[in-house]
């Protein structure tokens, strides 16, 4: 055993030294860095000009939190932010339990026409954002139409239908996310609870969900994430009155690009980044 | 024995006729196949029975069944009398030991064990010393706080038991658990359960596909093909008189010889075959002449006799040329060719150490094969 791993290190360190020199190892470190660069040039140069107190946001001329200090006076942008963290956070809660159910449906029983609404359920994530935005809004139209003509009360495009839209299309990638982790999971396990004398739902609390939690957490992780930065459906359904931040930063842009809008993708960026380690803590304690 | 399990003992004897497990004309089918084929078996209070069978025989159906993840398409199944064909699992008292284990990862090896006991609502204060009887009955006092993956084959085996038997279960299921081990540990393991069963006296039904595992450990054994239950008997019964040639052939080694009965009588049958060589063996039923019958000779139950030994005009004595000759430490196998092409297997115990190879079989010597009709036995299917 100490012997193979003693040859091993022998036999390795002259190759890798040996890569490193070489030209095929020297583009391979290129190919590497260029990759790198490529993803994350543009949030370095993001954050830095958040810092900047160049008004244009595009030269480095000293540091400054002023555009931060604005963006939170800025109560438009901080309205529309709250907004979308509201909308977030509740069509991820919604739509993750209704994934996961779907997603246990899906993988436990076998019934007519599995096959084809296995089929309909991926169809949301191809089908092209517009054509789901415009569709939604038709149908939205639609219902209000209808509704109005039963309660007589006219009804306005607001921050539920947002919701409403979000949850619509967040389940199928929740889906996705834990029919992975349900295909990982041992059905013998939930056999061995039921003889060991637990019934279904304390088969399904104690041993299933905190078995296929890191793939529920996936799945919310992920909804969130779309929820958060999605902005042709919202800029659809959300009425008068109601912005969301992808929305509000994209009328920003179209005056002047200003780095109080770096300085709010910086926080968006710092969010998702923290849910996302957060996630990984979640599941590197268990 | 632990106190709990010497009263348990006691309840389960007031309670029943003394059958643990009673699967009255059991059938099982998905869809047009039968997995099990009209079984009925009683297994005895504090027996240890072995399902033992090729795959896709139906023990592990019948297992499931009597666990309770599937339910009989017909038939009854009883635990201690009480019908339960179609009672749910968690409301059986019966534990299981899975082929794979089924811990659970997520969980120490304590909270494994005490998993059953907390669905049963045993009182929090209890848990702790049971679980822990429960480990060093099983020999892991030490191993409570680890997860299952950070323990060895051998060891995760054990806690599987571990968590079945702290449940006092009525009757232990058993699903091929020694079947991922290797041989060394798996000897091991089958003599410890054994142990384990005598001290507990809990009933163990053991589903194995290996013969030899299954004649180590039981009281009795189900001989099962294609959903059937083919015999039940000892281990003894079964091997040394297997009811049908399928036994024979399953359990050990043997050698057939087929022909035609032309006399039967007083517990003896005598075949012969097409080629008119004679030979007579044990019968358990008398047999009409002419039907079609096998002769079954395990091959350590013949002996080669040295050319001027014996005679031919002997009574199951047939005169054959070695033709291979494998040693193989305990035993020599030696392949004999008969006078009509057909090859039959006889095993010689090396009961004397030499390296002289003249001390054992040469291929191309001529032997008179013997076996007396007692340790050979007709089968007529």
């Amino acid at each position: 055993m100490i012997e193979a791993t003693s040859q091993t290190k022998t036999v390795a360190r002259p190759a890798s030294a040996r890569e490193r020199t070489s030209l095929g190892g020297l583009a391979l470190l290129a190919n590497a860095v260029l990759m790198y660069a490529f993803l994350y040039v543009p949030i370095a140069i993001l954050v830095i000009f958040s810092f900047t107190s160049d008004q244009f946001g595009v030269r480095w001329t000293g540091f400054t939190l002023d555009w931060y200090a604005r963006l939170f006076a800025n109560q438009r942008l901080m309205g529309a932010a709250l907004n979308t963290l509201y909308v977030a956070v509740i069509s991820t809660v919604a739509s993750t339990i209704i994934g996961t159910l779907t997603a246990l449906a899906m993988e436990r029983y076998r019934f007519r026409g599995r096959a084809g609404m296995d089929a309909l359920l991926y169809l949301p994530i191809v089908i092209p954002e517009i054509v789901m935005a415009v569709a939604l809004l038709a149908f939205s139209a639609f219902a209000f139409d209808l509704l109005q003509s039963i309660t007589g009360e006219p009804i306005r495009r607001n921050l539920t239908t947002v919701i409403i839209a979000h949850i619509a299309f967040s389940i199928s990638f929740v889906v996705v996310v834990v029919r992975t982790s349900l295909k990982n999971f041992d059905r013998r396990l939930e056999e061995a609870a039921a003889d060991l004398g637990a019934n279904g739902w304390q088969t399904f609390w104690r041993i299933t969900f905190p078995l296929i939690l890191p793939g529920i957490i996936g799945g919310a992780l992920l909804a969130f994430t779309l929820s958060l930065d999605d902005f042709i459906i919202s800029l659809f359904l959300s009425g008068p009155g109601t912005s969301l931040l992808p929305v509000e930063v994209y009328n920003k842009v179209r005056r002047a690009v200003t780095p109080e809008i770096n300085a709010i993708s910086t926080l968006m960026l710092l969010l998702s980044m923290a849910l996302v380690g957060l996630s990984q803590l979640v599941q590197r304690r268990r | 024995m632990p106190l709990w399990l010497s009263v348990y003992a006691f309840q389960e004897i007031a309670l029943s006729d003394g059958n643990a497990i009673e699967l009255r004309d059991v059938v099982k089918a998905f869809g047009d196949v039968y997995a099990v084929d009209h079984v009925s078996l009683q297994i005895r209070d504090g027996e240890f029975f072995s399902l033992l069978g090729p795959s896709g025989c139906g023990k592990t159906t019948s297992l499931r069944m009597i666990a309770g993840f599937e339910y009989p398409t017909s038939g009854e199944i009883m635990i201690h009398g009480r019908e339960m064909s179609s009672t749910p699992p968690h409301l059986r008292p019966v534990n299981t030991v899975f082929q794979s284990y089924a811990l659970f990862p997520h969980m120490s090896v304590e909270q494994n064990v005490a998993f059953g006991l907390e669905m049963k609502g045993v009182a929090k204060a209890d848990l702790g010393p049971r679980v822990q009887e429960a480990l060093e009955m099983v020999r892991l006092t030490g191993y409570g706080a680890r997860r299952p993956r950070q323990l060895s084959g051998g060891q995760q085996q054990r806690v599987a038991l571990a968590r079945a038997l702290v449940n006092h279960p009525e009757v232990l299921l058993l699903d091929e658990p020694l079947g991922a081990l290797d041989q060394k540990l798996r000897k091991e393991m089958q003599l410890e359960l054994k142990g384990l069963q005598e001290r507990v006296g809990i009933t163990f039904i053991f589903v194995t596909h290996d013969q030899e595992e299954a004649l180590t450990m039981s009281d009795r054994i189900a001989v099962m093909s294609h959903g059937k239950v083919l015999q039940v008997g000892t281990p003894t019964e079964i091997y040394e008189r297997p009811s049908c040639r399928f036994v024979a052939d399953f359990i050990g080694e043997t050698n057939f010889v087929e022909g035609k009965v032309v006399e039967s009588a007083g517990g003896y049958a005598t075949i012969e075959t097409a080629d008119g060589i004679r030979l007579r063996g044990c019968s358990a039923r008398p047999l009409s002449s002419g039907a079609a019958a096998t002769l079954s000779i395990r091959p350590e139950k013949v002996r080669l006799l040295p050319q001027g030994e014996g005679s031919a005009g002997d009574e199951n004595a047939l005169p054959v040329r070695v033709e291979r000759v494998n040693y193989i430490g305990s035993d020599t196998r030696i392949t004999v060719r008969l006078s009509d092409q057909r090859t039959l297997n006889a095993w010689e115990q090396n009961d004397r150490s030499t390296v002289d190879r003249n001390a054992y079989w040469q291929p191309g010597e001529e032997s008179l094969l013997v076996c007396p009709a007692d340790n050979a036995l007709v089968l007529t299917e």
